[in-house]
């Protein structure tokens, strides 16, 4: 079979994960997303099961985290529904480029300290057990030691230790990374993968964009492969296929900046 | 002792107009301070500037039309504030010009606005006051309004500090946690106007951002965390107040710029030798540490 034929077939056949005897932490009815009305996640059914793990993997540009933020509820679906499992609060998000402001004088405590705002909001008192949990998480991601310490005096991988130490107090049941590994090297990728697994284990849903295909096949059961339109979803070793990565390539090489409107049925 | 006395306390135990200026300053230092850390951790401290010389025009359109009048003045100092916080953000989404510069324009315009219309109406001296201020002469009702907003001021900043300190450090997370990221914004550019208008009364509009920025541009020399830049910030000007009226009595110097000197001058001094990025701190060899 050509790749052409495998890119006409993704579009025709609909792609969806297995739907889980369970519960569901996210439902996409027919989901589109963009910006302008230029689609970056075109026409996406199915499911993430709550408790599982899964990698959205795609090139450049193919709406990882178009599709990450809109779960997040960040941006709207042009079309469809996004539908969650769990209450909006009980959603923590990482983005990949996130408009921390590392010059403003606030040390790591504090940043991590932010993760309660769902249980203590404008006015309620840290207490102690809320102080214990802020501890707990900064030992865990291992920072302790550098609670005072300024946000602009840490390394690019001890502020993405912080910034999981405040995932893990927001305490929620889905958790959306965006690309949490870039430009992390190798010890600090490993010690924050730890904290996936760990997630797992407690049965929180984690869904995850990735560009390293080795960290997806060693450690995510379940893989999106999206390039604008879902490509493969499912067991992460039957979708990450070399065809299936394949027409993936190519059709983000066939975009096209005059599309007229999409008629495909809803 | 008779010395430091008569110099440093001797000046407000003996007048009532020394008493009153002081009170003014101490009300203006616990507001404007705190406002002035959050305006320059934004980095909006040109916009504080340009916002004081956009309230100008309004309190000039309220003396055109009731002389001195306090009500007057801070009411149309109010609207024209807020009309430029809003007309200047409204530029900058819907044209190509970016906020600072439109900022920029708007704020020369007003100024000139501004002294032409007090120009038409009254006399050098009224002009003097708007600009400059009148800290040795406020009367009940403006010391009233300097403790009312100082009271607003501190009321809100303490609902709104979480929200706040989080709108500055990470806007993405508050957005993804809360909505109160745009009506914390709004609040704050609201505070800063009030305060502004404020401190337009004591200090006029040239320097009334002065005792915002000055102090918490100063603190930020010394200390490394918001909490503590805050109580600092406050300190610095509520001593530069003091200096300054001190300094402006027994030199016959014009108060308002006085206490605005004194602050600049705490601020230098900072600058030269303060721990936190301090000019010095740099340039002195110290050996590094272990770990």
């Amino acid at each position: 079979m050509s790749a052409d034929q495998a890119a006409s077939a993704v579009v025709v056949l609909p792609v969806q994960a297995a739907p889980a005897d369970g519960p569901v932490a996210v439902r996409f009815d027919n989901v589109t997303l963009g910006y302008d009305r230029h689609p970056a996640v075109h026409h996406l059914d199915g499911a993430l099961a709550g408790g599982s793990l899964t990698a959205v993997v795609g090139p450049n540009g193919a709406g990882k985290s178009t599709l990450l933020k809109s779960i997040a509820g960040l941006i709207k679906p042009l079309g469809g529904r996004i539908r969650l499992g769990q209450p909006r609060e009980r959603v923590a998000y990482l983005p990949q480029l996130s408009d921390l402001d590392r010059s403003f004088p606030i040390g790591v405590y504090d940043l991590v300290a932010m993760g309660l705002w769902h249980r203590v909001g404008v006015f309620g008192r840290i207490g102690r057990r809320e102080a214990g949990r802020i501890e707990d998480a900064i030992a865990a991601v291992g920072l302790t030691g550098f609670e005072r310490r300024p946000i602009g005096k840490l390394s690019g991988g001890q502020l993405q230790r912080a910034l999981f130490a405040r995932l893990l107090v927001q305490d929620a049941a889905l958790i959306v990374l965006d690309e949490p590994f870039n430009a992390l090297d190798a010890k600090t990728t490993a010690d924050l993968l730890d904290l996936v697994h760990r997630w797992h284990r407690e049965e929180r849903t984690v869904i995850a964009a990735l560009h390293d295909l080795a960290t997806v096949e060693q450690t995510f059961p379940e893989t999106l492969l999206i390039a604008r339109e879902p490509v493969a979803w499912g067991r992460t070793a039957s979708v990450l296929t070399p065809e299936n990565l394949l027409s993936a390539r190519r059709m983000i090489e066939a975009s096209d900046p005059h599309a007229r409107a999409c008629d495909r049925a809803a | 002792m008779t010395v430091l006395y008569s110099w440093l306390i001797a000046p407000f135990a003996d007048f009532d107009f020394m008493r009153r200026g002081l009170v003014g300053a101490v009300a203006l230092a616990l507001s404007g301070a705190p406002v002035g850390v959050f305006l320059m951790l934004r980095r909006m401290s040109l916009t504080g500037d340009a916002m004081a010389h956009a309230v100008l025009p309004g309190a000039a359109i309220g003396f055109m039309l009731y002389g001195l009048s306090l009500p007057a003045m801070t009411i149309g100092g109010l609207v024209a504030g807020c009309a430029v916080a809003l007309l200047a953000g409204a530029v900058a989404r819907a044209t190509s010009l970016r906020e600072d510069a439109s900022l920029a324009s708007f704020y020369l315009l007003s100024l000139a606005l501004g002294v032409t219309i007090v120009s038409i109406r009254g006399s050098n001296i009224d002009l003097l006051h708007v600009l400059f201020g009148s800290v040795l002469a406020l009367d009940d009702a403006t010391l009233l309004l300097l403790g009312g907003v100082a009271t607003v001021t501190l009321m809100t900043l303490s609902v709104l500090y979480r929200p706040l300190v989080m709108e500055c450090v990470d806007p993405g997370f508050l957005r993804s946690v809360s909505r109160l990221g745009a009506p914390t914004h709004l609040a704050f550019l609201s505070l800063l106007v009030l305060n502004l208008v404020a401190g337009f009364h004591a200090l006029g509009t040239l320097l009334a951002i002065g005792m915002m920025i000055l102090p918490a541009a100063t603190a930020r020399f010394w200390i490394e965390d918001v909490t503590g830049m805050i109580v600092l910030s406050v300190v610095v000007a509520l001593i530069a107040g003091w200096a300054g009226l001190v300094l402006s009595f027994h030199f016959g110097l014009p108060a308002g710029p006085s206490i605005i000197l004194a602050a600049g001058a705490l601020h230098v001094v900072s600058l030269v030798v303060g721990p936190a990025g301090g000019l010095l701190h740099g340039l002195l060899p110290r050996p590094h540490l272990e770990a």
